[in-house]
């Protein structure tokens, strides 16, 4: 490609969003008043949990809407056009060419029977029709490169399915600038993926944005991530934007309740704040309070609060809140780093030596050991890929595939569920990561927690119920959730019911997989602090597997970091994060993005 | 899995449902009150004639060996002799099977396009009228057996309300001759393996049309036509072309009735009279044919399947 072909253009004019509304079809607003202004060059974040729309202000900016949605009111003025007033015909001249989104999930949002190069060269087939062919692959080749792709023909070739995760993001990203846009949205694009392409996907969102002059749109639930990429956050709730302003400033000095517990709920690498999540959830379009909406959860409410929608004030430094106590918000508290009160070393619960497992040929541990103490909480932390899900369902008997020993309480433990006794699968309980697919549609809340005491236990079923409802207060759910079903419960509250079930059997070691990975950061603490609290209260040993080493910090008190199938550094939490042995720990702690300036 | 070894596992099992079926129809003719001699010639029949026919039949033979020859025969295509007309079965086949595999492919070519139109708008329609009455009018043919439908059409096109089409082949003439009487009985067939198709290809419509990949080529700009022939129909074809592999399986036991309806020439009709004649090589050859038949069209199924999901084709590159 001719190196005098400078992509991307100065003097563009940016977005600029007047007091949008999207209903739904029965006239319900989803989010209304939605004013942004996204300079070209820059990158805003929009931040908000599940159900605040933030998916549906993204997609509006592209003045799309999904499942019955409308725009009802409002501009969205891209470079002087409106797009909220355009033609279905006249929008499909701007979509893909001059505004353009990358999808949350690439693994659904690329077609899986046209080879990646196509599907990127489709976007300038379009749109760029006036240019040769040779050089529309010249062009898709280029921002393949940008996006730290392999750009040669094998890999063009090539069909999602053959590709990484982390790949497969960056061809979604390859896609959203080979037109060189005005503007991109980019939907939660890092979910899912490990630390380390995190930060590579937000390096290049970064070099991007610069490099064309192109304004970007950066949605996400998680303020860590947002800061790391953004210029100016807004912080979206419940349809509406409550607080905005210069990330950091926003960060250091919340003036919204809702943001300033935001903060308080992404896990602090330097663990210098507790976590802590923020009760009760974000209210659905047709059951938004009058007044403030954050106000059912607000520590600060007052009265006048819930007299009408607080206005949008300036609080100065360009930053702006929606909320009339601005000025009492105070940012999370910082203390001194906790310190592990050090138990005199408790006995072993489970000590694995030697072990060995794998699927078929492929080998995915080696000869590993490890040892966790009696009531304590010991992390396994590791990228896909490390073997860490092997290595929990290996110990908790879903996998037997395996050789080497493992003792627990003292006593030989076999592999594969099969060969244990009742007693001792009703001890080691196993709570899954996603809570959408863990429990079983077609039976009632209470059915499933009830069940492992009647098969494990043998316990009768009026009292296997009472246990249930008694579970599921424990977890902060109300007993007459018993007879819900899981689609009738959000996320946060399905995950709650998983941890209820897998404590109903009154286990030694409760083993989490990743289970957080699939919640919004605010509702992660909660779970966080739920299952703290039962290990304290009810003595149990927790093995608690992730990727976020933010996480860790806040959780365990001894972390073991798997790579490749080994375990390359196991030491007490504190110790890890001052002093980590091992560079690959070094790079994670690295690329974890944090609040802290 | 790649292709060669689909190939090689389906022909396995083809060869060894093909065997599964051999002895039941053998098994059948062995099960015939009396002997199978008398069961052909009826109680009429001379001592000589009955006499003769064992001997053509090998019946004095022990059952077993007479399988094992009579399979060994199959696999090297020699198909016996027909009791009736002493003629060679591979004879009496050769028209008979011309004239049911046009009958098939007729069929064949009319619902396949069709059907995958048809649910394909009423999928771009959903929940309006269009969609409804597709649903509602797939779901009664689907209800009706073919014979009900043939004979419905038989009153409405060539008996009772219009004469527009024969109601019976001339099976002294070719039927290529007489092209008229091609048309109600393919009619029967596409109005019986239709509205399966229609409705498969309808909801896989559905599925893939609100898929995410959909929705981005539309965020991508990509023109309406551009997303539904390019992104939408290359991900539906997989599912579907399996249901249309299996209606066509399905065709091979289907036209036994409609043949028979039409008085149509072909091996439906065949097996048909040989059931009435009592000619049993004939009909034993006869529903080995079909059944092979069936087998490969399973296997092309199969094969459609795996070509028209990258997933499983990539082990074949
Ligand atoms: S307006 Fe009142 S309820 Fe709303 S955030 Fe401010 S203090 Fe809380």
């Amino acid at each position: 490609m001719s190196a005098a072909v400078v992509p991307g253009d100065a003097g563009r004019g940016g977005l600029r969003v007047r007091d949008l509304r999207v209903d739904t079809r029965e006239g319900v607003p989803v989010i209304e008043h939605l004013d942004l202004d996204v300079p070209a060059g820059r990158v805003l974040g929009l931040v908000g949990e599940s159900g605040s729309g933030k998916t549906t202000a993204g997609l509006a900016m592209l003045a799309h809407t999904r499942g019955g949605l409308r725009i009802a009111a409002g501009s969205v003025v891209l470079d002087g056009t409106d797009l909220a007033r355009l033609s279905e015909t006249e929008l499909r001249q701007w979509r893909g060419a001059r505004v353009s989104y990358v999808p949350q999930d690439p693994t659904t949002a690329l077609n899986p029977a046209l080879r990646v190069g196509h599907q990127v060269r489709e976007v300038l087939d379009h749109h760029e029709s006036g240019i040769a062919v040779a050089e529309r692959w010249r062009r898709v080749q280029a921002a393949f490169e940008e996006v730290g792709l392999p750009t040669d023909e094998k890999f063009m070739r090539r069909y999602p399915h053959e590709l990484s995760g982390g790949q497969q993001q960056r061809i979604g990203i390859a896609m959203a600038f080979v037109t060189w846009p005005a503007l991109v949205v980019l939907d939660e694009p890092t979910t899912g993926l490990d630390v380390s392409t995190q930060s590579l996907v937000l390096k290049t969102v970064r070099q991007l944005t610069d490099r064309h002059g192109c304004a970007a749109i950066y949605i996400s639930h998680d303020l860590a991530v947002v800061v790391e990429v953004a210029d100016e956050i807004a912080v979206l709730y419940a349809g509406a934007v409550v607080e905005q302003g210069p990330a950091a400033e926003l960060v250091g000095r919340p003036r919204h309740p809702y943001t300033s517990r935001l903060i308080a709920a992404v896990p602090d690498l330097d663990g210098r704040r507790e976590l802590k999540g923020i009760a009760g959830a974000a209210p659905s379009p047709d059951t938004r309070p009058d007044g403030c909406r954050f106000a059912p959860r607000c520590e600060l409410a007052i009265d006048d609060c819930t007299r009408e929608l607080p206005p949008f004030q300036d609080v100065g430094q360009g930053h702006s809140a929606r909320c009339i106590r601005a000025g009492d918000v105070r940012p999370a508290e910082v203390r001194d780093r906790m310190t592990q009160a050090a138990d005199e070393t408790p006995e072993p619960l489970l000590v694995v030596e030697g072990l060995d497992a794998g699927y078929g040929p492929t080998h995915v541990l080696r000869d590993l050991s490890l040892v966790i103490p009696g009531g304590s909480c010991v992390a396994l932390l590791g990228e896909s890929g490390s073997g860490k899900t092997t290595l929990a369902r290996t110990l908790a008997g879903l996998h037997h595939q395996a050789a080497g020993t493992l003792r627990f309480s003292g006593e030989d433990l076999p592999f594969g569920s099969h060969a244990r006794s009742r007693a001792v699968r009703a001890a080691i309980s196993y709570v899954f990561q996603n809570p959408y697919s863990s429990l079983n549609p077609r039976r009632t809340v209470g059915d499933s927690i009830a069940r492992p005491l009647r098969v494990l236990r043998g316990v009768d079923r009026t009292t296997a119920r009472r246990r249930a409802a008694e579970m599921l207060e424990r977890v902060y759910l109300s007993a007459d959730y018993a007879d819900r079903y899981p689609d009738q419960l959000s996320g946060g509250e399905r995950q709650r019911v998983a941890v209820a079930r897998a404590l109903i059997s009154e286990p030694a070691l409760l083993v989490c997989d990743e289970i957080t990975s699939a919640l919004d950061v605010s509702v992660q603490a909660n779970i966080v602090e739920l299952i703290d609290e039962m290990r304290h209260e009810l003595g149990l040993t927790l093995l608690f597997v992730t990727h976020d080493i933010a996480l860790v910090r806040n959780v365990a008190q001894q972390v073991a970091v798997l790579q490749g199938g080994a375990i390359v550094e196991d030491a007490p939490t504190e110790r890890l994060f001052t002093d980590p042995a091992h560079t690959y720990t070094r790079e994670m702690l690295d690329r974890t993005p944090t609040l802290a300036s | 899995m790649t292709i060669g070894r689909v190939v090689v596992r389906r022909l396995a099992a083809g060869v060894l449902t093909l065997l599964v079926v051999s002895g039941v129809v053998f098994a059948a003719g062995l099960l015939l009150p009396g002997d199978a001699a008398r069961a052909v010639l009826g109680r009429t029949a001379t001592p000589e004639r009955l006499e003769a026919l064992r001997q053509q039949m090998h019946l004095d033979d022990p059952p077993l060996g007479r399988y094992w020859s009579w399979i060994g025969d199959l696999a090297t295509g020699n198909l016996g002799d027909s009791v009736i007309t002493q003629q060679p079965v591979t004879q009496l086949i050769g028209e008979r099977a011309t004239n049911s595999v046009l009958l098939m492919v007729l069929a064949a070519l009319v619902a396949t396009p069709l059907s995958i139109l048809l649910g394909t708008w009423s999928a771009l329609r959903r929940d309006r009228l269009a969609d409804h009455a597709t649903s509602l009018g797939t779901l009664v043919l689907a209800s009706l057996p073919e014979f009900v439908t043939g004979v419905v059409l038989l009153f409405l096109f060539s008996t009772v309300v219009f004469r527009w089409f024969p109601a019976v082949t001339d099976a002294t003439r070719p039927v290529l001759e007489q092209p008229a009487v091609l048309v109600l009985p393919t009619v029967t067939l596409v109005l019986a393996v239709s509205p399966y198709i229609t409705r498969m290809m309808r909801a896989t419509m559905l599925e893939v049309l609100d898929s995410e990949y959909v929705h981005q080529a539309r965020l991508k700009g990509v023109p309406e036509r551009t997303v539904l022939l390019r992104h939408a129909l290359p991900n539906s074809i997989g599912p579907v072309a399996q249901v249309v592999a299996l209606q066509l399986a399905w065709l091979a036991g289907g036209i036994v009735l409609v043949e028979t309806l039409f008085a149509y020439p072909g091996i439906g009709e065949g097996i048909f009279q040989a059931v009435d004649n009592r000619d049993i090589p004939t009909l034993q050859a006869l529903v080995m044919l079909v059944a092979a038949f069936y087998v490969v069209v399973n296997l092309l199924a199969d094969v459609i399947g795996v070509l028209a999901n990258p997933r499983l084709r990539a082990g074949a590159r």
